[in-house]
Parts: structure tokens; sequence; C-alpha cells
């Protein structure tokens, strides 16, 4: 793949694995074992099996007919919001437990932004016995404290992360604090395709089931190999990695990422990372991130508690870079406002992220028969608070 | 040769480095604390440049970092401290810190600072050897600055080796798989891999960190290793008022007689 990593886990100037000493066993352990694992046959045929039944895959690609109409293309939405537990996160913590089963890891650890991920991952805890402790910010946890009482009931041990910003780079930071002092018996289960290689590669193979359905499904409507644009929102990038990742080296076809630009790129409240950021090292990659002059990580602002990551995934520093990609991105009140005419136009009531890369319909110039996937990453039922505080309902 | 080389030259055991936080507890003591740190009789110093986001401190070196950040510390300001650490310290001195705030700085200007300054060597936890040696070793080289890269219970004896031969001073051995400010781990595993790596018989001289905080966990780590790091004790030590009257005393506590 012209897009992928290279053998040492880099995408052109960015990845790789900046991981201290302590750590350098358990990625190094991953890294060996990764590709060898999961092309497993009996790794796939498991795999297949339970994003088959149990996350109730494949996800319809659905032709919405009125935004068709309301934007004059075809818009299609690759519905991840009706997997089990409600979005995306799913189809990578299935494939972690998977892996880590076959490691012989005992206990899982997670971080968690918008608590999916840490859901997702209670859930194959659940599903398969195992131990799951998931880090989360303090603020997280009380503006998603649903999710919090879901990953409880499922058994999971919720720890707040209290230093920094009390986010989802704090609760990063306190997961992998932990997985330096349990290096043999624990895996961590990263929730995005971010930290250091091979996770950024990893996590993209497990999210590529999007774009692998999305193809097929396209060509089953229309009869066309491929669409002309693919959109999704950025956060660390997990679910845009796995929309993009079976078009990327189909050059024709346009790669849309939507960033958060919270209250506006130059409010000093924004997690619009490919504007304000700038190339360093976060969380075990090189990659680009919201910093100060002196290197010191800038705390990111979204209304959208998954999208307020102050660094994105290495392959979309690349991605970006190299153009392949265009990054744009998009306010809350603009999400919130798509979020809206997503429920009235089309009956699905859409998380704040995912509403963040509808917003961008608005801003597109398409023509009459263009072809248009957005990747629906999640269901809003989480983010009713917020959509019922904004809109007085 | 640069201090440190000097150092493992002419003293084979008994070593005491400390690590403390620049610009902690208050932004302008980072050479008040060194120079108190000579006088008490450490060998050899290790000045941390606070990151906002510190993976492997607990949260005692957390909170220094975090106090300095607010106290107003960078790296400019830093080296803009350090301009008088040859005219006040004479012991080696490395700088230690995470490997953004260095990229951002430019790695060949800061490792060009930091000899200027007079600087002996560079931790930089999360700068992996591949990256070190493919992209970096140069600009170490160039200054004269020792590149100290860590070792723990889970490193492989390849790896070692490698280390070894990267090294030019001093291997940084970690007591055990943890973040900083832990307690000295002394069971028979940890032993084993004292023993395993005295056994390797490595060209650079060993000092152990981590979970290092009074005389009996020193005096552990000296039976295995040339010295020893006291990092979040000593870090502990700053958050009272008279601090600098009491680094005498802390110094003694961990190695009372030389």
């Amino acid at each position: 793949m012209k897009y992928g990593v290279n053998e040492h886990g880099y995408y052109g100037d960015f990845g790789g694995a900046y991981v201290p000493e302590m750590l350098y066993p358990n990625v190094e352990e991953l890294r060996q074992q990764y590709l060898k694992i999961i092309n497993e046959p009996d790794f796939k045929a498991e795999f297949d099996l339970l994003l088959k039944d149990y996350v109730g895959r494949p996800s319809p690609l659905y032709f919405a007919k009125r935004y068709s109409e309301k934007y004059g293309a075809n818009i299609f939405l690759k519905r991840e919001d009706l997997n089990h537990t409600g979005s995306h996160k799913i189809n990578n913590a299935i494939g972690q437990i998977l892996l880590a089963q076959r490691l012989g890891k005992k206990r899982i650890i997670a971080e968690t932004g918008a608590g999916q991920h840490g859901v997702a991952t209670a859930t194959v805890c659940a599903l398969k016995g195992i131990e799951c402790v998931v880090y989360m910010g303090e603020v997280d946890m009380e503006r998603q404290a649903p999710n919090v009482s879901r990953m409880k009931m499922l058994g999971a041990k919720v720890v707040p992360a209290c230093s920094g910003s009390k986010t989802l780079k704090d609760a990063t930071n306190e997961a992998l604090r932990d997985w330096i002092a349990n290096p043999v018996d624990t895996h961590y289960i990263i929730g995005s395709v971010v930290g250091p290689y091979p996770y950024p590669d990893m996590v993209a193979r497990f999210q590529s089931i999007i774009s692998f359905e999305a193809k097929k499904q396209l060509f089953e409507h229309t009869g066309k190999e491929l669409p002309e644009y693919v959109m999704a929102c950025v956060g660390g990038g997990s679910n845009a990695m796995g929309m993009f990742y079976h078009f990327l080296d189909d050059e024709s076809v346009k790669l849309i990422a939507v960033e958060a630009a919270g209250k506006g790129v130059n409010s000093g409240h924004s997690a619009a990372t490919t504007f304000l950021g700038r190339e360093g090292v976060l969380h075990g990659s090189r990659t680009i991130l919201m910093q100060t002059d002196d290197g010191q990580v800038v705390e990111p602002y979204s209304i959208s508690a998954g999208l307020d990551y102050p660094g994105i995934g290495p392959q979309h520093a690349h991605l970006y870079k190299v153009n392949r990609a265009q990054y744009t991105s998009v306010t809350d009140d603009e999400a919130l406002q798509a979020g809206l005419l997503c429920c009235q136009l089309e009956g699905i009531i859409p998380a704040i992220e995912s509403a963040h890369a509808l917003a961008q319909l608005e801003k597109m110039k398409f023509k009459k028969d263009d072809n248009v996937i957005i990747c629906l990453s999640g269901r809003g039922d989480k983010d009713l608070d917020t959509y019922i505080k904004y809109f007085n309902y | 040769m640069n201090r440190l080389n000097h150092l493992f030259a002419t003293r084979k055991d008994n070593l005491l480095s400390i690590y403390y936080t620049a610009g902690y507890p208050q932004l302008n003591t980072t050479l008040d604390i060194a120079e108190a740190l000579e006088k008490a009789g450490a060998d050899f110093l290790e000045i941390g440049f606070p990151y906002s986001d510190p993976v492997a401190d607990g949260p005692t070196i957390q909170h220094s970092s975090q106090q300095a950040l607010d106290n107003g510390m960078t790296l400019n300001l830093l080296f803009e401290q350090l301009k008088d650490l040859r005219k006040r310290v004479t012991i080696p001195v490395l700088l230690m810190g995470y490997f953004n705030p260095i990229v951002q700085y430019g790695v060949e200007e800061f490792c060009k600072k930091a000899a200027e300054a007079g600087v002996d060597g560079v931790i930089v936890p999360d700068l992996p050897m591949y990256e070190y040696e493919t992209m970096y070793a140069g600009f170490f080289k160039d200054n004269k600055l020792s590149n100290i890269f860590l070792v723990t219970p889970q490193t492989s004896a390849d790896r070692i080796r490698k280390i070894d031969e990267l090294s030019n001073s001093f291997i940084y051995l970690l007591s055990s798989s943890s973040i900083t400010g832990g307690s000295l781990d002394v069971s028979d595993s940890i032993e084993d891999y004292y023993k395993r790596i005295k056994a390797m018989q490595l060209k650079n001289p060993a000092i152990i960190g981590f979970g290092i905080g009074d005389n009996a966990t020193f005096k552990k780590a000296c039976e295995y290793a040339n010295g020893a790091i006291v990092g979040s004790k000593f870090v502990k030590l700053l958050e009272s008022e008279d601090y600098l009257e009491k680094i005498n005393g802390f110094i003694h506590s961990i190695r009372p007689s030389l």
C-alpha cells in the first residue's frame, strides 16, 4: 500500500515508537506478533463471526434520499451507529481482545474520551471474561456519565484521570503508566489510530472493515466501483482511517477529514489539530499535535468528547502532509445544527462526533451525479443531554 | 572526556546522583539547589526540564513538572539559568526530560546549548534507540554529550549489549518496570536481574534508579551497581519551606559517610 506503514513503523515522516524503555518489550511483542496473529485462519474466522453475529455487521450503507435532494448529490451514510455498543469502536475492541487472548494476556486496560471506546472495551472483556480497567478523564466522566455507568454494569473498573486537563490525553497518560507498571500480563487496547507503532496500523486494519464493506455496498447500490467523495470526522482518527483505508490507493476518490473547530479555529477553544498543530511527538508517535512554542501539549477543546484530542494519528499526519486527504474543520454550533438536521431529514440521531462530518456537507460543492459516502461513526444517545441543553428541547 | 567520564574513571562505587525538576518549587532556584547538592556531597545531578505529559513519572514528579510549568519554566529559560552553571557547580550535570520539547527547540540546537552551558549528558526516556542512532547521535557526539539509555528487568540481553555499545558514560538501570516514585523491589527476580547484568561485564558503569530514597535502598542498589539515583524522594523534600537548609541532612541520610 502506497500510504501504508514501513518496516520501522513510519508513514513518511510520521509514526515510529517513541516509548520509554519500560514499554519497549510490550510494544515489541505486539510488533512481532500482530500481523502473524491477525492473519491466522483461526483468528480471522473468530473475528468475522463476532463481527457478524455479535456486532451485527455488515453495517448498512444507507442511501439518504432527503440529504441527497438537499445537497444535490447521492449521499450515502455508512451506518456504524447501528453496531452493537453504538459506534465503530467495537470493531477495534473485538480485534484487540482476540489478539490479547492469543498473546496470553490476563488483564485489559483502555483509555476513553467520550466513553464509546471504554464501553466497547468493557463489552468485549465481558464477552471473554477478562478483567478490564478503563481510564477516563474526570471531566469526561462528568459529561458522559451514562457511559461510565454502562462500563460499570459491564464489569469494568473505571479509574478517573485527574492530571492535566482531565480529558482524553490524560486518560491516555494514565493508561500508559498502568502498562509500564504491568508489562507482562496486561494488554492495552488503544482506541484510536494513535500511539506507538504497531497500534496505528493495527487499529486501522481492524477498522478497515468499514471501507471494505462500503466499497462493495456502493457497487450494489450504484454499479460504480468508486465514490467521488469519502468523508469522516477525526479526533485521533480511527473511524476516518477505517472509512478511508480501502480507498487510499484509489487516488480519484477525494478523502475529506473533518476536525473539531470547537468555538472556532482561532478562538483558543478548538481541537482542529492540522490547523493549530505542529510536528512533534505525542503518546509514542511522531505526528502533528497542538503545542506551545516550548513543546508543551495544549489542552484541546470540542463540545464532542470524542474529538478533543490534541493530536491525530501518524497516518493522518502523513495523508495531510502529502495532500492525499483534505483536512477541514467545523465548529460546535455547525456540528450541533447538522446533528439536528440529520434527526429531522433522515430520522437518525447522530453522535456529535459524526455530526461534524455531516456539517461539512454544507460547505461542499458537489456535482449532480457525485456519489458521497459519509461515515456515521456513532449514535447520539450518549449526547442527548448536550443536544437537549443546546436546543432547549 | 567529559566530567561524567572523569567521575566514573576515578570513582567506582557508592556514587550518588540526585534528580530534581528545574523551576520547582520556585522558578529561579535551579542553580541554588544544584550548588547546595554539590556542597552536601552529591556526585552528579540530573536536572529535569518539565513536560505537560510525563508518562514515565509518578505523582510526585508529575506535580513538580506541572508546578514548574505554571511557574513559567521553559527550555529557553532553563538555558538562560544554566549560563552560570559552571561558575557555581563543578560536578557532572545531566539534563533529563521528554523528547517533544527538544523537538520543538531543535535537537541540534538543544545539544549545542547544553554543551555551551557545561552540561555533560542527557536522559530522554522516550527517545528510542533506533531514532537516536539513525537521526540524532551525531548532534550528541559533536557536542560531547553522553546520551543515557534506560534498562529494565524486561530488557533482553541482546538489547542491553546494543545499549552498552551506544553508551559512553553510564547505563541507567531501573529497579523495576514502573513509573518514578515507587518503592524498591527487592524480590528474588530483581536480584537475579542485577546479577544477570553484572555477569554481562558491560563496558559502561551502571547506576540504579527508581525506588531509591533512603540509606537502606541506596546500600542495596550499590551492592549491584556503581551507584544510585534519588528522584521523587528529593523532589518531595523540596515541598518544605526551608528545603535549602535540609539538603545537607538529606544527602547524609541517604549516604551517611564517604
